[in-house]
This record gives structure tokens, sequence and C-alpha cells, in this order.
């Protein structure tokens, strides 16, 4: 027998369930009850950068469109800095800049979007720098733990190539799936796949 | 005292349940695969959205109240309160927690719901609330009802109130439901049954505590949560890297 150690053990995560909707973002669940939607405006008025929409489906294994996908993003602004008292330029961050996002997929088509400004790129650990990404976390029925993973951006190829996270996917071809496509001027496509050939690499992070 | 840029502890997996859940028919098509990829911690995991009393009104956390039109919800008046922790027993303070839950009847105000139950025109179901400076919160509520679901025929989910944090780190984010002490249908379900460990399945489960009771108005249940504690990072440089 030793001393036992005092831990607690982190609370187990459930399913958001269906109708996740009622708690985040009830106004799709079909009602108004708050004053304000959280997550809605992720980089607020006066945040410098590139004004970008990203686009998406996230796919089941069976290769159909999944519409009551919940999906939270967090991000550096422009500069690479994130609003968080743990980045040491916080105070460099522009006024109403949040950084987070929360959106759902369309109950009809499973389309999802999300309004923002293209991240900067961020210090690594030992001062590597990461290519400019954004972090999301998809939530849903039958997701027994919130999925993680990172989204990176199609016109990167120099930064991306240098990436510290996507040189550790072993099999090359399987980096393509965190990249978002640029589609026009400001507009990139990011499929989210759950199982299959194109399966998302998701992270223990 | 923690620094905020401290690395959180690696994930008990064997903890919480696998994304592949064969009793749980909807964890089948929607579980990936294929190995998560193990990383190390950066800015971008330890750091994470704050919130404040400006993102959140006064009655936000008072669900008999919320979305009262003209009357209250029916059902057993109920308190629900607790703490926020990290797995180094340290409090959680200014931490948002949301709630959802169906009414009395086990219905869901929500389109997509289309139980026989009636919906309850006093009640929303939704709630949050910000933790104190000591990780406390609380919400009051009515006990939300069991409900059927479509996995097997005759599958009934317990009587539950869907729970989600944040943490201050990215990578703290948790959604998980409560459920109630004594309810028969806890050990029957298959989403509780997702998670292995039976003590992990006892740590969702909150006692009734008297003490916490409103005499002659509320009962009352205690619902602790423990997120990923962080790591003292004596030894090592810090993560920034200088
Ligand atoms: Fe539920």
């Amino acid at each position: 027998m030793s001393q036992p150690l005092d831990y607690l053990k982190e609370t187990p995560s459930q399913t958001a369930g269906p109708y996740v909707h009622i708690g985040l973002a009830p106004g799709a669940a079909g009602f108004e009850i708050f004053e304000t939607e959280l997550g809605r405006d992720i980089a607020g008025p006066n945040a410098a950068g590139e004004r970008i929409r990203i686009e998406g489906t996230v796919f089941d294994g069976t290769g159909a469109p999944m519409k009551d996908v919940l999906i939270e993003t967090w991000q550096a602004n422009a500069a690479g800095i994130h609003p968080h008292p743990a980045d040491p330029r916080v105070s460099e961050v522009e006024a109403g800049f949040r950084g987070w996002g929360r959106v759902i997929s369309d109950f009809d088509t499973g389309l999802w979007s999300v309004d923002t400004v293209k991240p900067g790129a961020v210090r690594g650990r030992s001062g590597r720098m990461m290519a400019p990404h954004i972090s999301l976390w998809i939530v849903a029925r039958g997701i027994n733990v919130g999925l993680q993973t990172r989204l990176y951006f199609g016109d990167e190829d120099a930064a991306n190539a240098a990436d510290p996270l996507l040189n550790l996917i072993e099999q090359v071809h399987r980096r393509a799936t965190l990249i978002a496509e640029r589609t026009a001027p400001g507009r990139y496509r990011f499929d989210i796949h759950l199982q299959g050939d194109r399966e998302t690499v998701f992270f223990d992070i | 005292m923690n620094r905020p840029t401290d690395e959180f502890f690696q994930r008990d997996r064997t903890w919480h349940p696998p994304a592949y859940a064969r009793d749980y028919k909807t964890s089948v098509a929607r579980s990936p695969s294929l190995p998560l990829l193990s990383l190390q911690q950066s800015l971008s995991e330890v750091t994470g959205p704050t919130f404040g009393h400006r993102d959140i009104g006064p009655l936000d956390h008072d669900l008999i109240r919320n979305y009262a039109h003209g009357g209250e919800p029916v059902g057993e008046r109920i308190i629900v309160h607790g703490r926020v922790l990290d797995e180094n027993a340290r409090p959680v303070p200014n931490t948002l927690v949301e709630v959802w839950q169906a009414n009395a009847g086990g219905r869901y105000r929500h389109k997509k719901d289309t139980y026989l139950a009636p919906i309850d025109p006093n009640f929303g179901g939704c709630g949050r609330a910000l933790t104190d400076e000591e990780g406390r919160y609380f919400f009051r509520t009515v006990k939300p009802g069991a409900y059927p679901w479509r996995n097997w025929v005759n599958n009934w989910r317990p009587a539950h109130i869907h729970v989600s944090v944040f943490g201050s780190g990215f990578a703290q984010r948790l959604i998980t439901q409560m459920y109630f002490e004594g309810d028969p249908l806890i050990h029957r379900c298959p989403i509780v049954n997702t998670i292995p460990d039976p003590r992990a399945i006892d740590s969702l489960i909150a006692p009734l505590d008297l003490n916490a009771a409103v005499p002659l108005d509320s009962l009352a249940y205690k619902f602790d949560i423990v997120l990923r504690g962080r790591r003292s990072t004596l030894f090592e440089n810090r993560l920034e890297g200088n």
C-alpha cells in the first residue's frame, strides 16, 4: 500500500442529445428566452483582418449529412493573439473580439457556416509557429465525448507545411482533412467526416 | 496557485464513454473509427472563451420564472446546486454553466420533439449561470420527467438535466447529464451505460440534499462538476517557451 493520491476524477461526458439547441441555441429550438444568445458574434465590429465565411457539413459514417450538430470555434485574432488572460499580448486584442463562436447545422440540409476574421499564426510549443487555425469542438446526438479538431486554411501552403501539428499526422494524405478549401475570396469550405475514407483527424489533446 | 497557462492533465479516456457504444445505436455511425491523434497542448488549447455577468440576464438561472407566461410551470419544484472544481479540487470561478431539460411530463420545448406529453406553457427548459469565486452555482427548476426514445423499442431516459460547462481553457469543454438519486431507470439506460466504470456513473447521480431544500417550497439536489486539472509546471519551461 501507499499513500492515496487525492485527485478528483473528471466528470464523465455524456452525449449532448438531439435537443442541445434548447440549452445552447434556443432560438433554433423554436423559442425566444434569453436577451442575448451567446457565440453568435466571434470577431466583433472592431477586429482587424480579413472577414471570412466558412461553410461546411458534418457527415456520418453512412455519408449522410448530420442535421443536429453543434460546433464551437475558438481562435486567435488576426495578429495571432487569444482574448484570454494567459496570452501575454492579450491587452492588444480589439474591443469586442471574443474569439469564440457557436453554430448549428441547418435542420433540413445539415449545412453550417461561421462568419469571423481569419486568425493569424500563433506561437506554439518551444516557440515554433503554428499556421493560422481555428479550433473546433463538435457535439451531437450519438457523439459521446465532444470531438476536438482544427481547421487550417487552404491558401496558407507554406505555413501549413511547417505547422508542427499537421506534421505529426503520420499518414500524410490525412493532413488534408484539416484544411479548408478556399472557394472564393474570403470563402472557405470545410467538411467533416466522422468515418470513412476521408475521416477527419480528431485529437486527444 | 496555478498559472492559467499551465497544461491540463491528460483526459482519462477509460473513464469517459468510448465513441463507439453498440447499445447506443446512434453512436455506431457517429463515432470516429481511427484513433485520436494525441497532442501536447499549446496556447490554442489552454486558453478559451471568458464570460461575464453582462452575458447573462438576472432570471437566466431560474427556470421556474424565466419563461413564465402568466403562471408557473407544473412539477416538483427543485433547486440544483453544486460547485465546479478541477481535478486538483480547486474551484473554477466565473465559468459558464448552461442547462437544458424536459418539462415535468418529459416533453422538450423543441420543434423536433413529438412526444405526446404536453408542452408546459410556462416552462422553457433552459438556464445558465456563472460560478462564483468559490466555484458555486445554482438553478431553480422543476424536476424533469422520464421520456421514451427510439433505440431499443422500449427505452426510457431516466429523469436528467443536460449540463454544459466551459472551464478556463478550450480543452476543458464538457457536456454531460445529471441524474437523480433513486431513479430505477438510470442503470437501464443505454446512454448512461456507455460509461464503462460504475463509479463514473455514480458521479453523475445527484443526491437529494435536504439541507439545501427550502422548507415548504422546494426540494434540492447537489451536483458537483469536475473539470480537467492543470499541471503545475514546476520543472519545465512555460508553454510559450520563454
Ligand atoms: Fe435529454
